[in-house]
């Protein structure tokens, strides 16, 4: 298993070998989101901006303007929270290819509790037009996804976790933005995920299988843009549908499920697991999982009661 | 020290005067904009488009170009005018600014105008880009130099501290920040000191600005911003400090609404409109023609 900032960082470096637009703008945080590998390997294509993410993101809108496709290096709570005015009207307003790798993102960052969990940064990157939004399951799709980003001429932002997880793809040869992926098939229930908590999803489907419900699970890593039908595809059918991510329920992926089923023909209801709508803590991973819902124990758990609630109240 | 002639230092204050007659036009033909900064910055904007910067309004992105960000972007209007005047676009078409379709837009978009470098209007931002234009550039080996103009009531936005300090660190001789420091803002703060400039005093009040650019490290200039002799001097000097090593500021003294009566001097004209018999008043303070036309 490999971490996906392990993987971000190594892909700069080789990307960096044969692309001299690719660089990175850090906020003193390379050795935590491994942009030290590429300060390491291209130094010229490295700045240093210091604690001061507003002005990371200002510069890396300057040198976009000299040809350069600047990657920055901080926590994803500091880019989509404190730097957000400036991602707003130098990068989204202008279409400027600046990378935003939001590293140490959703809850799981080392114990470092509500202030650097970043739970809300889907539903603010998500309402802002020019913006493409990706939260890849694992190394596999976070390398796919950060070359695809490299050669993309706009604005990203990739949500990339601090630690690893079992990957669910074997192999990725290009990510195709906007595309949703069916892991695996059942008539139960569709639970739907994105980032490292389909992984989670995955074993979830898993103990479930076990207890006799069968779930398709649909992995939905770029929220912006989205094939929407291709979703809508993916959730029909009589199955309860399900979202699962490592987010507030509000706005991000569960938002996104009930905006496209509220705008189709489908006629089901969406259930939204994730942090409900309250702050986090300092713990160890485990620890948060259990107590936010987010294990796999945990959401097969929520999905069966869901489940079980419906057929006693005679409604699939 | 810099001597203008005559015939230029007389053009220059002529297209100044047509500058500022067509911010207070504009303005009301649009029925809504800013007239007090853009009126305190005209003389500076009209010396860098006129004399200092190397542009070509024919080749508005040429990559050699010198840069120029208009920080404090609600003064937009000041900026298309001289644009206009310069010949990036035409005079008439500032008919349009801020109305639906226009590519001048309230808030300066480098995605729609011609000659505009860097999209601002949120205050605070446009150094950061400087910054990272002219350490891109200077990574590059491009010698063009990067000019930045902000007000004085913006400089109290943190993230400005943050381009202060990065500027430096960087040793950024090829970027230059301009201050337009007129003294008032949108309301600002009430005042008892007959010292502070009618009745509001200066968001820098107690604050030594130039001490404070100078321990960070930066080159730093000041001068009378509606002196053409002297804004010609300073702009040369400031571009002649490219090889420093050393970010440069120019700190320039100005009044707020300069060159009509009725705006000179109040916060109450950071934004207005001119009615009909105060358009007459400005056109002939400005020496412009009884239509309004531009001679």
């Amino acid at each position: 298993m490999i971490a996906q900032r392990e993987i971000w960082g190594r892909t700069l470096v080789s990307l960096g070998e044969t692309d001299p637009r690719v660089a990175v703008v850090d906020g003193d945080l390379a050795t935590s989101t491994k942009a030290d590998l590429f300060a390491d390997a291209h130094p010229d294509r490295f700045f240093q901006i210091g604690i001061a993410e507003q002005n990371m993101v200002g510069v890396a809108f300057g040198l976009t303007t000299m040809g350069y496709r600047p990657w920055l290096s901080s926590f994803g709570v500091f880019l989509s929270h404190r730097a957000l005015d400036p991602v707003r009207m130098l990068v989204s307003q202008t279409g400027a290819p600046v990378k935003i790798a939001a590293a140490y993102s959703g809850l799981l960052n080392g114990s470092s509790g509500k202030t650097h969990q970043d739970i809300e940064d889907l539903a603010i990157m998500r309402a802002m037009p020019n913006m493409t939004v990706i939260a890849p399951a694992d190394h596999i799709e976070a390398e796919a996804a950060t070359r695809w980003a490299a050669e993309y001429d706009g604005p990203v932002y990739l949500r990339l976790a601090r630690d690893a997880v079992t990957p669910v793809f074997d192999a990725m040869p290009e990510f195709v933005p906007g595309a949703v992926h069916v892991l695996r098939d059942g008539d139960d229930a569709v639970l739907v995920s994105t980032g490292v908590q389909t992984s989670r999803v995955m074993d979830a489907a898993e103990i479930l299988s076990g207890r006799g419900i069968e779930c398709r699970v649909v992995h939905v890593p770029c929220l912006k843009p989205l094939d929407e039908a291709g979703l809508l595809t993916a959730l029909s059918g009589d199955a309860a549908i399900f979202t699962v991510e490592e987010h507030t329920i509000i706005g991000g992926l569960g938002g996104l499920v009930a905006e496209a089923v509220t705008s189709s023909a489908l006629g089901k209801p969406v259930t939204r697991l994730g942090l409900a709508d309250a702050w986090s803590e300092s713990a160890p991973n485990d620890f948060l999982l259990d107590k936010y819902g987010l294990s796999p124990a945990k959401v097969a758990d929520a999905v069966a009661n869901v489940l079980n609630a419906k057929s006693e109240s005679g409604t699939k | 020290m810099t001597k203008l002639e005559q015939q230029e230092l007389e053009l220059l204050e002529e297209t100044a005067r047509q500058g500022r007659w067509q911010v207070i036009r504009t303005v009301a033909a649009a029925k809504a904009g800013h007239i007090g900064g853009p009126l305190s910055a005209m003389d500076l904007l009209v010396a860098l488009y006129f004399r200092q910067l190397r542009i070509n309004p024919d080749h508005p992105d040429d990559p050699n170009r010198d840069r120029f960000i208009l920080s404090k972007g609600h003064c937009a209007v000041g900026l298309y005018s001289v644009l206009a005047l310069r010949g990036y676009f035409s005079v008439e078409e500032l008919a349009t600014f801020d109305h639906g379709d226009s590519r001048l837009q309230g808030h300066p978009d480098m995605k729609l105008t011609p000659g505009v470098d860097a999209s601002t209007g949120s205050l605070g931002q446009g150094l950061s880009a400087g910054v990272g234009i002219a350490l891109g550039a200077k990574r590059l080996g491009k010698d063009f130099q990067t000019w930045v103009m902000l007000g004085d009531g913006e400089l109290v936005e943190g993230m400005v501290w943050e381009a202060v300090y990065s500027a430096q660190r960087f040793g950024l001789g090829n970027l230059t920040a301009i201050v337009d420091v007129n003294g008032l803002q949108q309301y600002g703060w009430p005042s008892a000191s007959p010292d502070d400039r009618f009745d509001r005093s200066e968001p820098w009040s107690g604050v030594d600005l130039a001490a404070v650019f100078g321990g960070f490290g930066w080159n730093v200039l000041e001068v009378d911003g509606h002196s053409f002799p002297a804004i010609a001097d300073t702009l040369e000097r400031a571009q002649s400090l490219h090889t420093s090593g050393k970010p440069t500021v120019i700190l320039a003294r100005t009044v707020k609404g300069k060159g009509v009566s009725f705006t000179e001097g109040t916060y109450k004209w950071h934004n207005g409109v001119a009615n009909a018999e105060q358009l007459k008043l400005a056109a002939t303070e400005l020496k412009q023609n009884k239509e309004g036309a531009l001679r």
